[in-house]
This record gives C-alpha cells, sequence and structure tokens, in this order.
C-alpha cells in the first residue's frame, strides 16, 4: 500500500489538467512523469500530494483517502520537491535540511531532538552536502540549491518523493548525480522529467501524459517508441539501443514527415 | 539561547529603570527602587510624594507600555514579513494604522459615540475594520499573498484619504494638532490600565507565535512547501494575520501609530540572531522593548518641555541604528 491516484480528474483555472489518470507506483520504485508542457506533470504532482483536491476520482495513502488525513500526517509520509521553490530569508542549509524535521514535532516541541539531528545529519550526507552545512541559501549554485531540497525532502524521512522538474537548470553532470541519488533512495519517487533520456535511464516506469490523459504507462523500453514521441511531443525521434543495452532517443531537427504526422483521432492506442 | 534570553530581560529592565530617571524632575535610581519596593509591598521606605507620583504614576507605566508596544510591534512586523514573504511588511501593511487614525477622527472630531469609546475605542474599531476590509478584498481577488498585499496598500490609502477628509472638512486648528499628534505615535498620559492591557495582550501574542514558530520556519520556501512540510497554510496564515491584527490594533489605540519599529527591528533581529522564529521571536520583541523605552525616553525630554512624537523619535534613532547593523553585517561576510 503505498500513494495512489484512482481515475483522478481536475479542472484548474477552467481547463481540464488531470483527465482520469491512474497511478498504482510499486512500493521503492522510481515513475517518471513525462510529456510536453501543459501536459498536467506538475497537476498531477499536485493533486498526489495533497495541495489539491480532484473532482472526481481519489488519491489514497495507505488505502486512506488524502483529504481525510491531516495535512500532517501526509507530511511524515510524502515529501516534496517543487520547482522554484527560493527563498529571501538569510537562512543556512542545515536550517533548510532542519525544516523537513516539522511534521515530526508535536506543537509544544520536538519529540526527539538527537532523533532530529540523526536525521538531518543523515540527509546531508546523502546528498554530499555535510561540508556544505554552515553556508548561507543565496551563496550555493543552482544544483547545490536542488539538492539541499532534497536533503530537506529526505530529512522527512519520507515512503513517497514527489519531485517537479528537479534536474531544471542543472548542468549535466549535476542531473545524473541528482537522478541516481534519488533512484537509490529507498523510497517510491514520481518525478516529472523532461528529458527522455534521462528518464529511461534512471525510471523503472514512466507515464506519458498529454493533455492531461495518460496515454501510455509502462517500463521505458515499451513505452518510448518513435512513434509515441512523435505523436505526443510533435517531434521526430530515433530510439534505439546502445552497445551496452541502454535505450537512447536521438532527435531529428525539422518538421515532422507526413508518415509520421499521426494526430491523435487517428492515432492507434498505445496500450 | 537561555542566556541571550535572561540577559534581553534584564537588558528591558535596566532600560525601564534608567529611562525612568529621565526627566526634567530629579529622579534617582535609588528613588526609583525605593518606590517599586514600596509598591511592590516588600518594603516601607520613605519617599517624597512628588517623587513617589512621579515614578509611579508617569514614568513607570510610560516606560512599561513603550517596552510591550515595542515588543508586540516588533513580533507583529516579524511575523507578518514571514508568513506574506516581503521583507517591506510591517504591522501596519494591511490598513490597521490608517484605520486606526479613521476611527479615531471619526470619534475626536466628529464626534460620534465620543464618549462611550474614546479615541482608543474608535482607534481599535477602526484598525479591526480596516483589516476586515483587507482581508475580504484579498479573499474576492482570488486571496494569495501579492493580493492580501495590494488588498492592504489600497485600504490603507483608502482611509488615509478619509482621515485626511474628516480632518480638512470638520477640524479646526486644535483638533488637527491633537490628531496629528496621537496618530504620530504618542505615550503622553497612559495609566496603569493602559500597562495591563498591552502587557496582556503582547504576552499572549508572544506565546501564541512562538507555538507557532515551526510553521513560520516552513514558509520560508512558500506555501506549495509549507503545506508539503504538514502545515494547514491558509488556517495557520489566517489565524496568524487575525493575531498581528489584534495585537497591533491594541497597541494602535494605547499608543497611537508608532512607525518604523515593526518594519525594521525584525531585521536587526534576523541579522544578529538568524532567522528561526524560535529564537528571532523573543529576540524581536526584547530588541523592540530596549529601543522603544530608550526612543520614548528620549523623545520625552530631548526638546522638553515639548515633547516629540515618539513615531518621530523612532525613525530619528532607528534609521542610523540599523544603518550601522547593515554596514557592519556586510563586512562580517
Amino acid at each position: 500500500m503505498t500513494l495512489q491516484a484512482d481515475r483522478v480528474v481536475w479542472h484548474r483555472g477552467g481547463r481540464l489538467v488531470v483527465d482520469e489518470v491512474t497511478l498504482r507506483p510499486a512500493p521503492g520504485t522510481t515513475i517518471g512523469l513525462l510529456g510536453p508542457n501543459g501536459s498536467g506533470k506538475s497537476s498531477l504532482l499536485r493533486l498526489l500530494n495533497g495541495t489539491a483536491r480532484p473532482e472526481s476520482g481519489v488519491v489514497t495513502l495507505d488505502g486512506a483517502e488524502l483529504s481525510s488525513l491531516a495535512r500532517r500526517d501526509i507530511a511524515r509520509a510524502v515529501a516534496v520537491v517543487s520547482q522554484h521553490a527560493d527563498t529571501d530569508v538569510d537562512i543556512r542549509v542545515r536550517d533548510v535540511v532542519r525544516l523537513g524535521r516539522i511534521p515530526h514535532r508535536g506543537s509544544f516541541g520536538t519529540a526527539s531532538a538527537t532523533r532530529d539531528e540523526e536525521a538531518v545529519a543523515d540527509a546531508l550526507r546523502h546528498t554530499g552536502l555535510t561540508d556544505k552545512a554552515d553556508q548561507r541559501w543565496h551563496t550555493l549554485s543552482g544544483g547545490e540549491r536542488q539538492r539541499a531540497h532534497i536533503a530537506r525532502a529526505l530529512a522527512q524521512e519520507p515512503r513517497e518523493l514527489l519531485l517537479d522538474e528537479p534536474t531544471n537548470h542543472l548542468d549535466i553532470r549535476h542531473q545524473l548525480e541528482l537522478l541516481s541519488l534519488v533512484s537509490r533512495l529507498p523510497v517510491t519517487s514520481v518525478i516529472a522529467l523532461h528529458d527522455l533520456n534521462l528518464a529511461a535511464t534512471f525510471c523503472d516506469e514512466v507515464i506519458i501524459l498529454e493533455r492531461g490523459r495518460a496515454v501510455a504507462a509502462g517500463p521505458p523500453r515499451e513505452v518510448l517508441t518513435a512513434e509515441l514521441i512523435a505523436r505526443v511531443y510533435g517531434v521526430r525521434a530515433r530510439v534505439g539501443v546502445d552497445e551496452r543495452g541502454r535505450l537512447t532517443v536521438l532527435f531529428e531537427p525539422g518538421p515532422l514527415e507526413s508518415s509520421d504526422e499521426l494526430t491523435p483521432e487517428d492515432a492507434p492506442p498505445a496500450w | 539561547m537561555v542566556l541571550l534570553l535572561t540577559g534581553g530581560i534584564v537588558a528591558v529592565a535596566l532600560s525601564v529603570g534608567a529611562a525612568i530617571t529621565l526627566g526634567p524632575a530629579d529622579v534617582s535610581l535609588v528613588n526609583v527602587r525605593d518606590v517599586l519596593l514600596n509598591h511592590l509591598g516588600l518594603a516601607d521606605i520613605p519617599v517624597r510624594a512628588v517623587k513617589n507620583a512621579i515614578v509611579w504614576e508617569e514614568r513607570l507605566p510610560r516606560a512599561l507600555t513603550a517596552a510591550a508596544a515595542g515588543a508586540g510591534l516588533g513580533i507583529c512586523g516579524a511575523v507578518m514579513q514571514s508568513l506574506l514573504r516581503n521583507p517591506l511588511a510591517d504591522p501596519f501593511l494591511l490598513g490597521i494604522s490608517s484605520g486606526a487614525s479613521t476611527g479615531a477622527v471619526v470619534i475626536g472630531v466628529l464626534g460620534v459615540g465620543g464618549s462611550v469609546l474614546g479615541l482608543s475605542g474608535g482607534a481599535f474599531i477602526g484598525a479591526l475594520l480596516a483589516f476586515a476590509l483587507v482581508m475580504l478584498l484579498a479573499r474576492l481577488a482570488g486571496g494569495g499573498t501579492d493580493r492580501v498585499i495590494l488588498a492592504g496598500v489600497a485600504s490603507t490609502q483608502l482611509f488615509s484619504a478619509l482621515t485626511s477628509f474628516v480632518i480638512f472638512a470638520f477640524a479646526d486648528a486644535d483638533e488637527t494638532r491633537g490628531v496629528m499628534f496621537w496618530l504620530l505615535g504618542s505615550l503622553e498620559g497612559v495609566r496603569w490600565d493602559d500597562v495591563a492591557l498591552c502587557a496582556v495582550v503582547v504576552l499572549v501574542g508572544i506565546a501564541l507565535c512562538l507555538a507557532y514558530a515551526h510553521a513560520l520556519d516552513a514558509f520560508s520556501f512558500g506555501d506549495e512547501i509549507a503545506a508539503s512540510l504538514g502545515i494547514a497554510v491558509a488556517r495557520v496564515r489566517l489565524g496568524l494575520l487575525v493575531l498581528t491584527a489584534l495585537i497591533t490594533a491594541t497597541l494602535v489605540s494605547v499608543t497611537g501609530a508608532i512607525g518604523f519599529v515593526g518594519l525594521v527591528l525584525p531585521h536587526a533581529a534576523r541579522f544578529l540572531f538568524g532567522p528561526r522564529h524560535a529564537g528571532l521571536i523573543p529576540a524581536t520583541a526584547l530588541i523592540g522593548a530596549v529601543f522603544m523605552v530608550w526612543v520614548d525616553a528620549v523623545s520625552r525630554v530631548a526638546f522638553q518641555p515639548t515633547p516629540l512624537p515618539v513615531g518621530v523619535g523612532t525613525a530619528l534613532v532607528g534609521v542610523p541604528a540599523f544603518v550601522l547593523i547593515l554596514v557592519r553585517k556586510r563586512r562580517g561576510q
């Protein structure tokens, strides 16, 4: 039993952004949410973390409907790394990571200060930030800030980790480091991603969203085909397997050839 | 931390004691101690009646009210800045001071319900009405911190205009001067019941803000992160805004609108003690209390016999002090 979405629907600003999406990640796996801009990746993540409530369908945590749970109980199981989470506060890295302990506190102080400090130290070590713990937030690079957010989420000791395009603005090395870190964590991760090669490398399963609908789901090798990429992204791609058995996606510039061009209506169902 | 807090409380007590000795009538620290011991029933030392009256009826309640106002405005500013994620937020951002001034002039100049409410009552009601209007406007505009701030700015303009209108249309020169003095902040003639009111409201306020210190920390990275950390964002924000509104409205109704303290002292406290609210709230309260006691004492004696409005004093004393902190902070990095 984990965090699951069952046929959730959500309109945002009059537009249908999530349309009957079902998500049942196996515990401990890494799930990639793929799809073009505006396909509903971030919206689905917001439904999953309970900051928005689906109009129909349910999101459940261990079988209990998310909206029936207290925010703090959700926060003890589900941690979020969102886009653009920045601050003007002159805060140290260690204090950012300590924020993750908030859900584990009672109203009048903490259950165990040593437990908190252990969790913070572990999170800093996992993300390679132990040496930077006393640095101030505004002195960090983009990659370090993203890692600090992940450390904060880890300090929450969640079972589920939701990440919204965590590799944005990171250079290639940091993208790889960050995703290999996340995929090694003993938690279930749901990651909204743009980079199909990263998704193919690090995700156990991917879900392709198009205008709010899940149009394909499964292991990257089965789902990420040239036809699907042409249809969903409107881009010509060559999908191959390299000599080490990894899926690679190469993109071709220029418009789709007419034979590639499939409108959603006459496209064959992908799954 | 405990050491700093104790030090801060001692500093507040010493400041109050020292501030009482300042002024045209000659009062020594020994006099202050004797009067205090007598009134607390711990001693029976002969003190001249005039000195007793000056200390007990005049300067002590005044200094204590100043301390409460400084502490209260300081924490309200700190909370507002964190909740709205805006370094320029202050306790008066949401229309409270201009609402209070409108309430005060409606009673002081137009004489509506004046005998029942008094200037203070009018100010309190005006402040809360303005705050309610701001929250309503923000809600109609779709909520969110930006909308709250914009609604606050709009309402501040509206109530300031109403205040000016009433003064221009109906007030004579004396009334205008009296209202203006009050608007700039004044601790003239505060009594022990004012002290009790302010002290209770501010102490309860500090306790509640401390209980929500972690929630306030959680707001540093915005609403979405706060929610993911288990904070019921909408409920906590509304509750804390109402709390700051009640504290500020109470203080404004007693002392008038004392500017600067709530805007700048939280920044000074953050520079000195860091951004975590468990430390920031008490630090801001103590710095605010010490600061206000001294500014009030200086405003009282600087141009005697004419007192300076304390709101003028806060900026005149506070800005150079703040610049000093900024410069030292920069050198430290």
